[in-house]
């Protein structure tokens, strides 16, 4: 009974769960630095890119700009899913996750948060300077970083959920982004349509608010979405 | 056995075309080990799976504390202790880390002083802010016993269900291994070790020879 007990009165704070995949997940990103500097870059130079093959027509880039720095933010993001939870299953750290007694949806939560922190935040912030390339001015370039900073966590939430899916399948990296691809849909179009509106003098408050309500129900529903396919793919 | 802390129940399993067991039922008493015997692919892995709630039985039950529990249930995760083939280690991380951070999924209260000491008895003092991408295949299999050293007896994490633990182990690491297993199942724990060598415990071990089924 006593075993009971102590058990119940350590997971009196299950939210701990959360904490320990965030720190252990950023510590192993910061001890590869490499690994998180490419996707980086990899956003950088496709989006510059653009204006480089198209020209220096001003009005043809300020109208392709919020598509392009989405669609790229999209990739971007797509290439380091499988940093979630690969590397996790190949060691056997997954299953120790799926064991421990701090409960798995919360575990994950933790990785989506440190998985977002070292990729979505960075991108956001690099951003604006790419959007100047593409003669954005400032209030656009403001709606461009919040509409990236309220939707890139989406892109993280529900490429988890694939991520995790795909685990153990032979050519998983090609399954997970006609998985994913499709469910990043609706974030593309309102995060570009963020743009396009303040682009237009409309308001992208009503974008930004879809995003966020996005970002809501993902944070409430997609951990627990990911932890069932964690264990899809253990058994 | 009223007292059985774990309990498999008509158990069955089948991978692919294969049944790997079928109406397998035994019982592990406190201060007991079960030890798993049987040739390469007869199943003792997937039965340890299945235990911990890693995978899903096609039958039967698995029972801890004398109730039944669901695949990865709370009750289920905060009985059992898995080591499987694979060591759960990250490479980036040092041994010292590495064991900080199994312990602290474990839920496990130990204080850095007693993590130490920990790595003390396992022969990794020297090297515990090594890499360890830096360490031996038996280094890397000593963090695993500095994780059992620090559950032995353990209110939580009580039922420990091993694979093949002394693999890559030298004589004195298998030595210590034994050593740990038997303050854990002095203190009233539970073990299950799939292996092929002699498991010289004092303790009371029971074997289950797993045949194939044709």
């Amino acid at each position: 009974m006593s075993a009971v007990l102590a058990s119940e009165q350590e997971l009196s704070t299950p939210e701990r769960g959360v904490w320990l995949t965030l720190t252990r997940d950023i510590k192993l990103a910061m001890r590869s630095k490499g690994e998180l500097a490419q996707a980086l870059a990899f956003f950088i130079i496709v989006v510059s890119l653009f204006p480089l093959a198209i020209g220096p027509e001003s009005a043809v880039l300020k109208r392709i700009a919020a598509g392009v720095v989405w669609v790229c933010a999209l990739l971007a993001v797509m290439l380091t899913l499988p940093r979630l939870f690969q590397s996790d299953y190949v060691d056997g750290t997954l299953e120790q996750l799926a064991l421990s007694p701090y409960p798995l949806p919360l575990l994950c939560a933790g990785k989506m948060l440190a998985h977002w922190l070292s990729t979505g935040l960075p991108l956001a912030m690099v951003a604006p300077v790419l959007g100047l390339q593409f003669g954005l001015d400032a209030s656009e370039l403001l709606v461009m970083v919040a509409g990236l900073l309220i939707g890139t966590p989406v892109l993280t939430m529900l490429g988890a959920i694939g991520a995790a899916l795909v685990l153990g399948v032979r050519g998983g990296s090609i399954l997970m982004a006609l998985l994913v691809l499709p469910l990043y849909i609706p974030v593309l179009i309102f995060g570009a349509g963020a743009v396009e509106a303040s682009l237009a003098g409309i308001d992208a408050t009503a974008n930004l608010s879809l995003l966020a309500a996005m970002l809501l129900f993902g944070l409430v529903t997609t951990p627990f979405a990911a932890a069932a396919a964690v264990k899809i793919s253990l058994d | 056995m009223s007292a059985a802390i774990l309990e498999g129940r008509d158990l069955g399993l089948a991978r692919g075309v294969k049944q790997l067991f079928s109406g397998l039922s035994f019982a592990v008493g406190s201060g007991h080990a079960l030890v798993l015997r049987g040739p390469n692919g007869v199943g003792k892995t997937s039965l340890l799976r299945v235990l911990a709630g890693l995978t899903e039985a096609d039958a039967g039950e698995v029972w801890v504390r004398a109730k039944p529990t669901q695949r990865l249930s709370a009750a289920s995760r905060s009985a059992m202790l898995y080591i499987g083939h694979a060591n759960a280690l990250k490479d980036d991380f040092t041994a010292a880390e590495n064991l900080t951070d199994q312990l602290a999924l474990d839920a496990n209260p130990a204080s850095a002083g007693q993590q130490l000491e920990a790595l003390k008895v396992v022969g990794l003092f020297e090297r515990r802010d090594v890499l360890t991408r830096r360490l031996s295949q038996g280094q890397k299999r000593r963090i695993g016993l500095a994780r059992l050293h620090l559950s032995r007896g353990a209110a939580h994490k009580r039922v420990w269900l091993l694979d093949e633990p002394t693999n890559a182990l030298d004589g004195d690491g298998s030595a210590l291994f034994l050593q740990i297993v038997d303050a854990h199942l002095a203190e009233g724990g539970v073990a299950v070790i799939a292996t092929h060598l002699p498991m010289a415990l004092s303790g009371k071990v029971d074997e289950m020879h797993m045949r194939e089924i044709v």
